[in-house]
């Protein structure tokens, strides 16, 4: 009876795990046939082996002398930055009030926050295009960092605005008794506490400006100035036919990387920061 | 007397003081949203075009009745609303399955949350250019092991074709967005009360059983907002069609289309009426998600 009982015991975990195993392989697999791509010669490249017997580094040789990637990584590097840092500053700011305070208009500003969420970016696009025409921003890193704030600013004051109710009230109330300005209240309290807030919302609007893709394509014309996924779509070989597979698979493994490395360091607060406010109930 | 104006003027200066911290973000959101947003509905009434923005002639409805009579374009509503009919269904039950797996407590458990938020992070155009390659149809992995399975004959040319690069589009899409749907799922199971969940462990009720007469049910909210939010999303698909389809007008969703006649013919009257109906698409969605919303709003106080 018990021997019975242990054994069942075993095998769901054993099936618990088998399903585990091949989640696991299906989220993976893609990215691990990535790598393998970019490790074999050109004359290899076709094989599918599952183990590669030989391995190179030639793809990533080409790939980091190239002039325009290294081009692109860099624009895509300070726009994604640019853009996390100013829409943290701006959403931290709005995010106080929205949180603490009752005030008419409250409410109606979360709603058009949620509504932008939803706009297709193609809407904007055409009016945005004849903004950055009219300041000639064109091709400039400035005008993706504009559009970006689309998608960025948003998602970040609904999230920025969920970190900051959950900052129990008592402390605030306390620094008030004790005759402490807004001003003081803010950057003594508020800032301090926020820190993990700030690291997490940062990181997601880094990483959807490192992502975007149809502005980028929109509103860059020359090489140098286009970011990594503009550069991976438009990378093509000789022909159509050609594709240079092997090149455009290491570049693709470059450029996750850094992303995947931040997923296994901050999952806890990725994870946390994609569910805050956006459903529950 | 003395003391109300006194009470008056210190809200004044307080609601003063909130509008204050807002503005810059009102600013940004005013100028990156709602500006472009205005002149892309102002310029689908007019023959604007992209050499030619600013002396354009307004038009009228033009655009919009050349665009219901266009083929393609209901073509890329058709494919549009296939990608959201199939992929949303197919996200949530693969989503519920990890949602389940991320929920129960084991050894290995932070691990696997990093491993199924890897799709989720690669750039949507670079997993689209990775599944290209193992989806092509000489030489990539799927067909192979496919072909050394035995259950296809011959290779399927899974980009090339129009129907199969439909579907591929909707596998890819599906893949890419599971872990996010996992989230939503697993966020709304960890905030129903666990004592149900314990109650039904202790008395050995059957995973399916449970699965059916108690998750399901008490998740029911959760599922129907976050398929909803995920429909929103699919709606405006852009980058994974624009590389998978390559060029290929069959296969167009109304993002890619809109975005074709603005830039590369040119025409931003046209285009800006494909998006302004695109945007419409969108409003209609939101009516149904609008009662969540609400339910959303008032949980924040």
């Amino acid at each position: 009876m018990i021997k019975n009982k242990w054994k069942r015991y075993y095998l769901k975990n054993l099936i618990f795990y088998a399903i585990c195993f091949l989640v696991a392989i299906y989220c993976l697999f893609p990215f691990y046939w990535a790598i393998i791509s970019s490790l074999r010669s050109s004359a290899d490249l076709f094989s599918t082996e599952i183990f590669p017997s030989r391995v190179t580094f030639d793809n990533y040789k080409y790939i980091f002398t190239d002039i325009t990637f290294g081009c692109s990584f860099w624009n895509s590097l300070v726009i994604a930055t640019l853009t996390a840092l100013i829409t943290l500053a701006v959403c931290l700011l709005a995010a106080c009030p929205l949180a603490r305070r009752r005030f008419a208009g409250r409410k109606r500003v979360l709603l058009i926050a949620l509504s932008v969420t939803t706009l297709p970016h193609v809407a904007v696009l055409s009016g945005m295009f004849e903004m950055i025409r009219v300041w000639d921003i064109y091709n400039e890193k400035s005008a993706l960092v504009l559009a970006y704030m689309i998608i960025t600013v948003p998602f970040t004051l609904w999230t920025m605005t969920n970190f900051v109710k959950s900052i129990p009230k008592d402390i605030e109330e306390a620094a008030i008794i004790d005759g402490a300005s807004q001003y003081i209240i803010l950057r003594k309290i508020f800032f301090p506490l926020l820190g993990p807030a700030v690291v997490t919302t940062g990181l997601l609007a880094f990483i959807a400006a490192w992502n975007e893709f149809l502005f980028a394509l929109t509103f860059t014309l020359t090489n140098q100035a286009r970011t990594v996924p503009v550069s991976l779509a438009l990378f093509s070989g000789a022909s159509q036919h050609e594709l240079p597979y092997g090149m455009i698979m290491a570049a693709s493994v470059v450029v996750t990387l850094p992303l995947i490395l931040l997923v296994v360091i901050f999952q806890q607060r990725i994870i946390s920061g994609l569910t805050t406010g956006s459903v529950k109930g | 007397m003395k003391r109300q104006s006194m009470k008056s003027k210190r809200q004044i200066k307080s609601s003063l003081s909130n509008w204050l911290f807002l503005a810059p973000c009102l600013f940004v959101l005013a100028v990156c949203a709602g500006w472009p947003l205005l002149r892309t509905v102002f310029f689908s009434f007019t023959d604007a075009t992209l050499e030619n923005l600013r002396e354009s002639n307004f038009i009228g409805i033009d655009n919009f009745i050349n665009l219901a009579r266009d083929q393609e374009w209901w073509q890329a509503v058709l494919n549009t609303f296939l990608i959201v009919a199939v992929s949303v269904p197919l996200e949530t039950v693969l989503g519920m399955i990890v949602a389940l797996i991320l929920h129960r407590n084991f050894r290995g458990r932070g691990w696997m949350r990093a491993i199924v938020l890897v799709p989720w992070v690669i750039p949507t155009i670079v997993s689209a250019r990775m599944w290209a390659w193992m989806l092509n149809d000489a030489y990539g992995i799927v067909n192979e092991l496919l072909l050394k399975a035995s259950l296809i004959n011959e290779p399927i040319p899974w980009i090339a074709s129009n129907s199969f690069s439909l579907i591929s589009i909707i596998l890819v899409d599906v893949w890419k967005t599971t872990p996010y749907m996992a989230l939503l799922l697993l966020a709304g199971m960890q905030s129903l009360p666990q004592d149900c969940f314990e109650a039904a462990e202790v008395d050995s009720i059957p995973l399916f059983q449970r699965l059916m007469k108690i998750i399901l049910p008490l998740l029911k909210p959760t599922i129907i907002v976050a398929m909803i939010f995920r429909a929103l999303d699919a709606v405006r698909i852009f980058d994974l069609v624009y590389v998978l389809s390559s060029g290929n007008s069959a296969n167009a969703t109304m993002s890619v289309y809109a975005r074709k006649h603005l830039v590369d013919y040119a025409d931003v009257g046209y285009g800006s009426a494909a998006a302004t109906m695109l945007m419409f698409f969108i409003v209609f969605l939101g009516v149904i998600y609008a009662p969540f919303n609400r339910k959303k709003l008032q949980n924040l106080d």
